[in-house]
């Protein structure tokens, strides 16, 4: 496969994972707003999704304080961040359009088809005026696309590079997702005077874990109240957790496994070792350590291996 | 001046010809609100597909669809035999010409065409006197506008040897009208085309440098940004093979080797549709950015195969064209089967003076244009338009020529006021390799402006699904 190609696809992916995971951030501050608390824990809650995106200085710059209307208009709809909705569903399709002959139809007309409705809703403001609706949109967007592709594709590069993309960027984001939830809540743990404090909690955790469509699976797997450890459990070192860490790392190597070229040997080895470091790892030593230097360590290593890919697959060999 | 064009549907008597009948007796079966619905179900799909093109000097990133009209043109089998031989023999040669600038000019030493025309054409390419390329086949893909004019008869209008597009839309077009209505091919029998991509790469496969078993083919496209873009994926995609841009690509131990995830590998054939003077930097214009450095001298050498040859595009300017049933009778002994357009040459003085004396009447065309730039249909111009084109030709006279305005032949075609007679045009596709192939059929673009000869989609176009009747 082209070199140029396989760079194409794995943004394709990237770019739809990240607007997914962008959607689900937003959607759980729609919902934590409808909670009681203060007005500073509000502001405090959308800080946090421009933090967790890195974006807080870009949006500083263009908008003057923190307010949803102009959060959700920044990371939704504004063109000029390249991380917001619209920019990765438009990238998505520019680099599924440069490719599209490595794609097949179905799994083009997906991406293009998104991007066309998207013009269409931003056009009639869906964002603003139903966000709950356009985000649950972009969710089943990004669920048909890898749909369509695991429905479609033949069991080649494309799809391994394809597969790279996808979970590359999701451990990215929900270790991000982590680190500055915990953060929040570790910052903020002074009890809202008019709540009632054990339920705050609650409905903290609880949020976050719906983001990550994990609410049910909690339940599901421990059968009793939420906990922050456990959170950071389910999330961090659970393999059959469909967006943790753990998961998304094996798949990363997986498909790495897959591609392997005579460059790419040091890359596996590095993709392994974070895998197995996962795979074997307990919670209790990671929260003993600290989850944010653990978390920050994780990030270095997870954006250590995507420059890897690059330089082993993506970028045009030197003659 | 309005002129009364050949109807392709209806008979000078008002009648239904005899091959529409089909099509007339399903077109009045249908109520006018299934054809609307099925209209704008063309559209949304073409849009879904992404099937659109880019204008040039339109606003960047705008995409556009060409206009799909659902009533098709109609072609009866006997009619396609006698177009299809013609079109054969004027390939077969237009590409013995090209083999005979670039080696002996036998034509010029016999004076059937002048010296400077070859020479002190921009299209013609020293670089390649001399130089053999696979199988002596220089136009593997040509594409031959067609039109009807008069009382029925077929005239070339332009041969385009170059980069010739359009195919993408033959091939969708009838998907499309398929998917609309197909009703409407269990009751007519029409000649299929969609085989067009296995044509083509048993073509390009053909012409591949001695000695290569499987050779390797790509299709080599400027990038995502160009009009044609769409097309290039298409074909790429159809036939199986790499899409590579210039940067894909590069030289080494005089061979061209394309980037992969698993190091350099060779091709063996591009099917460029790149024009030649962005090929390659070290050779022509040094500022592309699309070529591949280095490419010429492997070319050169026989080791890589480019469709169309570099300098093909001798053999398809306007000037060129009038020497075409010439060309036939010297290399072929033949008469030709497709007429010519009668054309003056406003480099000769006497030519001149009747051209400009009779613009007005005349269609006047750069001797290298294409897209419909940079010419006039004086009948549709004004004045002001028609003087100030006769200033531009008398300042450089060489790069005009003339023709009388042909009164092409129209198909009725869905327009805001219901269905009306547009003119229109064919152009086939004729695939040179071990032998000449063509499917049956060819992109139909048809003027949608009442009255407007010209059919070019950055010219308002739109395209119609073409039929040849199996029997």
């Amino acid at each position: 496969m082209l070199s140029r190609t396989a760079d194409n696809l794995f943004w394709v992916s990237r770019y739809v994972e990240r607007a997914e995971n962008t959607a689900r951030m937003l959607d759980i501050n729609l919902q934590m707003a409808l909670l009681p608390h203060g007005k500073n824990a509000l502001e405090h809650t959308w800080r946090a999704s421009l933090a967790i995106s890195e974006l807080q200085a870009k949006y500083d710059e263009r908008y003057e304080s923190v307010t949803p209307r102009d959060v959700l208009a920044f990371m939704v709809t504004d063109p000029k961040n390249p991380s917001s909705i619209y920019s990765c569903l438009t990238s998505a399709r520019e680099a599924a359009r440069a490719v599209r002959g490595s794609l097949t139809t179905e799994v083009w007309e997906t991406h293009n088809t998104t991007w066309l409705e998207l013009q269409r809703m931003v056009a009639s403001d869906l964002a603003y005026r139903d966000p709950a609706e356009f985000f649950e949109w972009v969710k089943f967007r990004s669920h048909l696309s890898r749909g369509v592709t695991r429905g479609t594709m033949l069991d080649d590069e494309a799809l391994h590079f394809l597969g790279i993309g996808t979970h590359l960027e999701r451990a990215d984001n929900t270790a991000r997702l982590l680190d500055v939830r915990f953060h929040e809540y570790e910052d903020h743990d002074e009890p809202d005077p008019e709540a009632i404090d054990s339920y705050r909690e609650f409905y903290h955790w609880a949020a976050i874990l719906r983001s990550v469509s994990a609410f049910e699976i909690y339940r599901k797997v421990y059968r009793d109240v939420v906990t922050p450890a456990r959170v950071a459990e389910l999330l961090i070192v659970r393999k059959d957790m469909p967006r943790s860490l753990a998961s998304s790392v094996h798949a990363v190597l997986g498909d790495l496994s897959r591609v392997s070229n005579d460059r790419s040997g040091e890359t596996e080895r590095l993709a392994g070792q974070l895998d197995a470091d996962l795979r074997y790892g307990r919670i209790d030593d990671i929260l003993a350590a600290g989850l944010h230097p653990w978390l920050t360590q994780f990030l270095r290593r997870i954006n250590d291996l995507g420059n890897r890919v690059s330089a082993d697959f993506l970028v045009p060999l030197s003659v | 001046m309005r002129v009364q064009a050949f109807d392709e549907m209806m008979g000078a008597n008002g009648d239904v010809r005899q091959h529409y009948h089909g099509f007339a007796k399903w077109l009045a079966e249908q109520s006018p609100e299934v054809i609307a619905t099925k209209r704008a179900e063309a559209d949304l799909s073409f849009r879904r597909v992404g099937i659109t093109f880019a204008v040039y000097g339109d606003e960047a990133g705008t995409e556009r669809l060409i206009p799909f009209d659902l009533v098709p043109r109609v072609i009866p089998a006997a009619e396609w035999r006698r177009l299809k031989a013609g079109l054969k023999q004027r390939v077969r040669a237009l590409n013995m010409f090209i083999h005979d600038v670039y080696h002996q000019q036998n034509i010029v030493r016999a004076g059937i065409v002048p010296p400077e025309q070859i020479f002190l054409n921009s299209q013609y390419r020293p670089e390649m006197q001399d130089i053999a390329v696979a199988r002596d086949i220089y136009c593997h893909i040509a594409g031959v506008d067609i039109v009807r004019a008069g009382e029925g008869e077929f005239y070339v209008l332009e041969d385009n040897l170059r980069v010739p597009s359009g195919v993408s839309y033959m091939l969708e077009n009838r998907k499309m009208l398929m998917r609309l209505f197909p009703d409407l091919f269990a009751r007519i029998k029409v000649a299929p085309v969609a085989h067009y991509p296995d044509l083509l790469l048993e073509n390009l496969r053909s012409v591949a440098p001695g000695g290569q078993g499987e050779p390797r083919v790509v299709v080599l496209t400027p990038g995502m940004y160009n009009s044609a873009y769409f097309e290039h994926a298409f074909l790429a995609q159809q036939m199986g093979v790499e899409l590579v841009e210039g940067k894909d690509l590069f030289v080494d131990a005089n061979t061209v080797w394309m980037r992969t995830t698993r190091g350099p590998q060779r091709v063996d054939v591009i099917y460029r549709r790149v024009d030649d003077d962005f090929l390659d930097p070290l050779a022509f214009r040094g500022d592309s950015a699309l070529g591949v450095p280095g490419l010429l001298s492997v070319y050169r050498a026989g080791r890589v195969t480019l469709a169309n040859a570099i300098g093909s595009g001798i053999a398809d300017d306007k000037a060129t064209y009038l020497h075409v049933p010439d060309m036939i009778r010297f290399y072929l002994d033949e008469e030709p089967l497709l007429n010519n357009v009668p054309t003056w040459q406003c480099s000769k003085p006497s030519e001149l003076s009747h051209v400009l004396a009779n613009m007005h009447e005349l269609v006047v065309k750069e001797v290298h244009g294409a897209g419909g730039y940079g010419m006039l249909v004086g009948p549709t111009s004004s004045k002001a338009e028609v003087e100030a084109f006769k200033e531009r030709v008398k300042a450089n006279p060489g790069n005009y020529i003339a023709q009388p305005t042909l009164a092409l032949s129209t198909v009725p075609t869905f327009v805001e006021s219901g269905v009306a007679p547009r003119h229109i045009d064919l152009r086939p596709y004729v695939l040179c390799g071990k032998e000449i192939t063509m499917v049956p059929g060819g992109l139909c673009r048809v003027a949608l402006t009442e009255g407007s000869l010209v059919v070019n989609s950055s010219q308002g176009g739109g395209t119609k699904d073409t039929w040849v009747l199996e029997r």
